[in-house]
């Protein structure tokens, strides 16, 4: 059976390198099987985060040869014989040792967006498929972060200060767009979670394992509302003039 | 939290290992081709024009006594302001010309200095839609051309490739209009309720068929960007006589 | 000593899956300080992992259901052993829990006029089960998520509690530490809630994730809770099994419940045989009558057919598999062929998105186009710490349970979609009932140092001696418990699986790591061991007892089911200084009304 060289990073943000190690690559095996390999074998230290296996949960985010991927899909059938497979931790937030990142800020970011809101009533919920079919596309994120990770608004030029990332601008769209909601995030997007910094370069799509189109769904539709609300003096007019309502109902 | 720009996990620009420039190479060499060369016929004025044909750099025609330069000064202005601030040029030119980021995962300039679309020029994008309804009308403009190409100067219904060419070209733009973001925000997408109201339910549909074409923008735009570069061709060359219009019967 | 830090809070809650975060939400909304402690990151849980959907009689698409018959079926499928009072309130309640989900922003999928939508379940008479596509559970844990954050629950993520207090009898707090840097945290509480989850790690092939290791029952045994019903081990018939990377990962019963049918190797639909004969009459009696159901189903229309066997209960499923491999007609890696792919592809990939995308990228397997390979994975535990069904309390003075970890409410055998409901109707009961307990107390109940301490020292040993590598220690355990105790059972080999798990404790008590306390799983590992052996010898010693087969619990040496004793006793274990007590105590007696509902079913 052949074998693997894996090149793992080990260590802090301050002290750490590539590590060499050997992992026999059985049928059907992903990278997080690999790490766990090393784990059981040479390095029981070895810090990673992961927890289905499955693609489900978003823990295992890493950069495998620099592209930022979910360890447990990434399999190694993917690498050629003796390619040198390179782990490292998600680059976008501080590391706190081997592969294990410090993601908390995306939860402070969370906390700061309006929740869901729904005019209160007691009636049963009247809605149609097609209407939340668009909000369905965005509720299957599994928060892996690696949109948020790989935005090079973040990830370059490091302006946690005042973009909320993908990942949110996604949150935000799944609120906005359901039929039942009725609070207004226009304001806040533009000037709090600032979308204007993004620049629809659509880096988040490419690497979203969900396979959710960021960009296209929900960036783009969340931009066009806020021009809507700041940028369309003419549509405002013309909206005002035939009395049209946004929300529906 | 600290500026993780600088980290030992992440030495230089990427790591990635494949080949990431290939895909921002190709698009800054493919626009470059065509702005060469629409600059070029732009300002040759000449050639535009024969029998019935007319070039879609020069449609409409806008001849005026007080004009002294190239016609085509005063219509491209709208196309070309489509599509420099359509959606999916906007990612294309930020990554292969203004390397934020060149691709995903790769640094290309860095630090706090970047503002998105937040401040001016940029935030001028957000006037897409306006160039929309303009692009709209010219597009309008153009079938009709296709289609009064089919009439000889003498009045007899004549069908050459270079008409049938013109008709492609126009079916390709209209493919590339409207699937274009801010049509698809603005025929349907505002809405949060898509099942209430039938007026609700007609949007939709609207949107539905929108969405299908905004999800291949892209392959649109590439093909509705060469289709309106070789009419123009075309119709140069059979004007300056090195081939023949084509005709069928 | 080494330092830790101090929190207080009336009510703490650990484990943030589906049941935590309701509990932590209830307390919050009942005007208490709460604390939710997690061991992975918020929204990871295992909770994410459920598929199928949330069993709730809201009679959407069969109007014919009820709370009734949904009390009936989960106490049918759990063969009579559950907590009655539990299966009814949880019957009662799931439906408003459903529609509470729905108003804090959950987006379940739709009937065409509008209305929650339903699907088939095993074991369910009608379609009950309220589903986004096949991630349910990822739905729930992210609603209850944003509701928490946004009612202002504090959250302390990557941290695992070691060790719970007392004051006397009752219960005062509780000790842990980051995963991130091994600090020692001290939350000081008036009321705890568990909701850890299972003991899936205990096996080799299991569907749950590594946090999966019995904390709760882990800590609640050491804490002077009884856990029953430990041999009811629900190993759930279709799990992934090749390529091995992925052995045990689920595969949604959903897939069944949309018209998945087994086949053996031979291509016989092999589920016919081993229906029971007292549930063959809710089942299709050919081949045309199951396509019937499924056709209708697929068209959203009602009929008169009966399901296909494939939706059986998953005991019943799970045996039929290994019976099949045992006589040679499994699948080239040692499953049976679940096949969905007759079906039009488009509607499997809108009805099934995870299976298609988990198979396609996982196994490199087209579902759409040819059939899956499945077999039995351990999944589910329904025994776990004993609880009042009313108020979730266990015996332990301020300590509250909910959810997987407790016991009682799935009897011998736990209805698929019956998880995710039981998770949030007991979920609050657990939260309302800590909030009650800690608003009659009044002030913090005292700790002492000592305890603090040796919970401290406790923690440190594997840095400071010599002994085995915990991993490998948790591989020995994985294998006496496959070998031993696993989907069939024999006295002979229950017996030696116990002396081993014996001797595998000093092993536990003497593992060593090295490495400092900054995110070390082996280290973490090393405390996990402790919870794990717990359950597993509570599973093998319980299973040992019970001398007949019953739901999830078959013996090859008593094959049948009791109508005797074995009916009438819950198996209960609890620590006994340093061993573990074993005693058969009687099931709660289900009052006349309710015994009402079965007798009119035999007539």
């Amino acid at each position: 059976m052949r074998k693997a060289k894996l090149k793992v990073y080990r260590g802090t943000a301050d002290a750490g390198e590539f590590k060499d190690y050997e992992v026999q690559v059985e049928e059907g095996m992903v990278v997080l099987d690999a790490i766990h390999a090393i784990q059981a074998k040479d390095s029981p230290d070895l810090a990673v985060r992961w927890n289905c296996k499955a693609a489900k949960c978003g823990s295992c985010s890493a950069e495998v040869n620099g592209m930022p991927s979910l360890m447990c899909k990434t399999r190694m059938d993917r690498f050629e014989e003796g390619e040198e497979i390179r782990v490292a931790p998600i680059k976008t937030f501080p590391i706190i040792k081997d592969l294990v990142t410090d993601v908390s800020w995306n939860y402070e970011v969370n906390k700061k967006i309006k929740g869901f809101s729904p005019a209160p009533d007691d009636k049963e919920w009247i809605i149609h498929q097609e209407d939340i079919d668009r909000v369905q596309e965005f509720r299957k994120c599994i928060e892996c972060f690696l949109c948020q990770n790989v935005c090079h608004v973040l990830r370059d030029h490091d302006r946690k200060d005042a973009f909320m990332g993908p990942r949110f601008l996604v949150r935000t769209a799944g609120l906005e767009m359901h039929p039942k909601d009725t609070a207004n995030r226009m304001q806040y997007l533009k000037d709090e979670g600032h979308i204007g910094m993004c620049n629809i370069t659509k880096c988040c799509t490419e690497v979203c394992p969900e396979d959710i189109h960021i960009t296209d769904n929900a960036i783009i539709p969340l931009k066009e509302r806020v021009v809507d609300e700041f940028y369309d003096p003419l549509g405002k007019v013309i909206k005002k003039i035939m009395g049209t309502d946004k929300k529906g109902w | 939290m600290t500026n993780t720009i600088e980290s030992k996990a992440h030495p230089g620009r990427t790591a990635r290992t494949d080949n990431w420039w290939a895909n921002p190479l190709m698009v800054a060499v493919g626009f470059g081709v065509f702005i060469a060369y629409a600059t070029f016929r732009t300002f040759e004025n000449n050639y535009f024009e024969v029998d019935q044909y007319l070039s879609p750099f020069y449609s409409p025609k806008l001849a005026f006594d007080w004009w002294h330069f190239s016609p085509a000064i005063l219509i491209l202005w709208i196309p070309a302001g489509f599509r420099a601030t359509c959606y999916y040029y906007r990612k294309a030119y930020y990554r292969a010309y203004f390397m934020t980021p060149p691709g995903c995962a790769v640094m290309g300039t860095s630090g706090t200095g970047y503002s998105g679309e937040t401040k001016f020029p940029f935030i001028l994008q957000n006037m897409h839609r306006y160039f929309f309804y303009c692009a709209a009308l010219v597009l309008l403009v153009l079938w009709y051309d296709a289609i009064i190409s089919f009439r000889a100067p003498d009045g007899r219904f004549t069908v050459s490739l270079l008409s049938l060419f013109m008709c492609l070209n126009c079916y390709l733009l209209s493919g590339y209009t409207f699937g274009c973001h801010a049509w698809r925000h603005l025929c349907g997408g505002a809405v949060s309720c898509f099942s209430k109201t039938e007026q609700q339910k007609a949007q939709f549909r609207i949107w539905h068929f929108v969405t299908k074409l905004n999800e291949h923008h892209q392959g649109w735009a590439w093909a509705s960007l060469f289709s309106v570069g070789l009419t123009d061709l075309y119709i140069r060359s059979v004007a300056a006589k090195i081939i023949p219009p084509g005709v069928l019967f | 000593m080494a330092t830790y830090e101090t929190h207080e809070h009336d009510v703490i809650v650990i484990g943030a899956g589906g049941a935590g975060l309701r509990a932590a939400i209830e307390v919050s909304a009942m005007g208490l300080n709460v604390g939710l402690i997690c061991k992975s990151l918020l929204g990871k849980a295992h909770t994410v992992m459920a598929e199928g959907g949330v069993a709730a009689a809201l009679a959407n698409v069969d109007p014919q259901d009820g709370w009734e018959t949904h009390f009936k079926d989960t106490m049918n499928g759990g063969k009579l052993l559950n907590n009655w009072r539990m299966a009814q309130l949880h019957a009662q309640e799931a439906p408003d829990r459903v529609r509470e989900l729905e108003r804090w922003g959950a987006v379940f999928d739709r009937t065409k006029d509008g209305r929650i939508l339903q699907r088939a379940f095993g074991g369910h008479k009608w379609k009950r089960l309220c589903h986004v596509g096949d991630r349910t559970g990822l739905e729930m844990i992210r609603t209850l998520q944003d509701q928490g954050v946004h009612q202002g629950i504090t959250v302390y993520m990557e941290c695992t509690i070691s060790k719970l207090f007392k004051d006397g009898d009752k219960i005062s707090g509780a000790f842990g530490y980051y995963r991130e840097d091994g600090r020692y945290v001290l939350f000081k509480a008036k009321a705890v809630v568990l909701a850890t989850g299972g003991v899936g790690k205990i096996y080799s092939v299991t569907s749950n994730s590594w946090e999966y290791t019995s904390d709760g029952q882990g800590l609640a045994y050491e804490a002077g809770a009884d856990l029953i019903d430990m041999e009811f081990v629900q190993f759930h018939p279709t799990g992934m099994v090749w390529p091995p990377g992925v052995r045990g990962i689920l595969v949604t019963e959903g897939v069944r419940g949309e018209g998945g049918i087994l086949r053996n190797s031979k291509g016989e639909r092999f589920m016919w045989k081993y229906l029971p004969e007292s549930t063959k009459d809710g089942f299709a009696a050919d081949e045309a009558e199951a396509k019937e159901w499924v056709e209708a189903a697929i068209a959203g229309k009602r009929t008169e057919a009966r399901r296909p066997p494939e939706l059986s209960t998953r005991d019943n499923v799970a045996r039929a598999i290994y019976i099949e491999n045992k006589e040679g007609r499994g699948s080239p890696h040692g499953g049976v062929f679940l096949d969905i792919s007759y079906q039009d592809p488009e509607r499997v990939k809108k009805k099934l998105p995870s299976m298609y995308h988990q198979f396609k990228e996982l196994a490199d397997v087209d579902i759409t186009a040819g059939p899956m390979e499945v077999g039995p994975t351990c999944h589910y535990i329904m025994g776990g710490i004993r609880v009042e069904a009313d108020t979730a309390a266990t015996r332990v003075p301020g300590l509250f349970a909910a959810g997987e970890c407790a016991g009682g409410m799935h009897g011998a055998n736990r209805l698929g979609g019956n998880s995710l409901s039981d998770l949030i109707v007991f979920g609050r009961r657990a939260g309302a009932g800590a909030s009650d307990y800690a608003k009659q107390l009044g002030g913090f109940p005292s700790i002492n140092e000592k305890d603090i301490e040796a919970a401290i020292e406790e923690l440190e040993a594997p840095f400071h001696r010599e002994g085995p590598n915990p991993y490998d220690v948790a591989k020995q355990m994985n294998n006496i418990m496959d070998a031993h105790v696993g989907i069939f059972r024999e006295a002979k080999e229950m017996e030696i699986g116990i002396e081993k798990l014996q001797e595998l404790k000093k092993d536990i008590a003497k593992v060593a790591v090295k490495g400092d306390k900054r995110f070390n799983p082996g280290w973490h590992l090393c405390r996990d061991l402790k919870n794990m052996i717990v359950s597993a010898e509570a599973i093998a010693r319980s299973a040992n007892s019970r001398p007949e087969s019953r739901g999830a619990h078959s013996r090859l040496d008593f094959p049948d089911t009791d109508k005797g004793k074995w009916a009438t006793v819950n198996t209960a274990v609890s620590k006994d200084g340093d061993q573990m007590k074993l005693e058969h105590t009687p099931l709660p007696a289900m009052p006349e009304d309710l015994k009402k509902l079965f007798e009119a079913d035999k007539k």
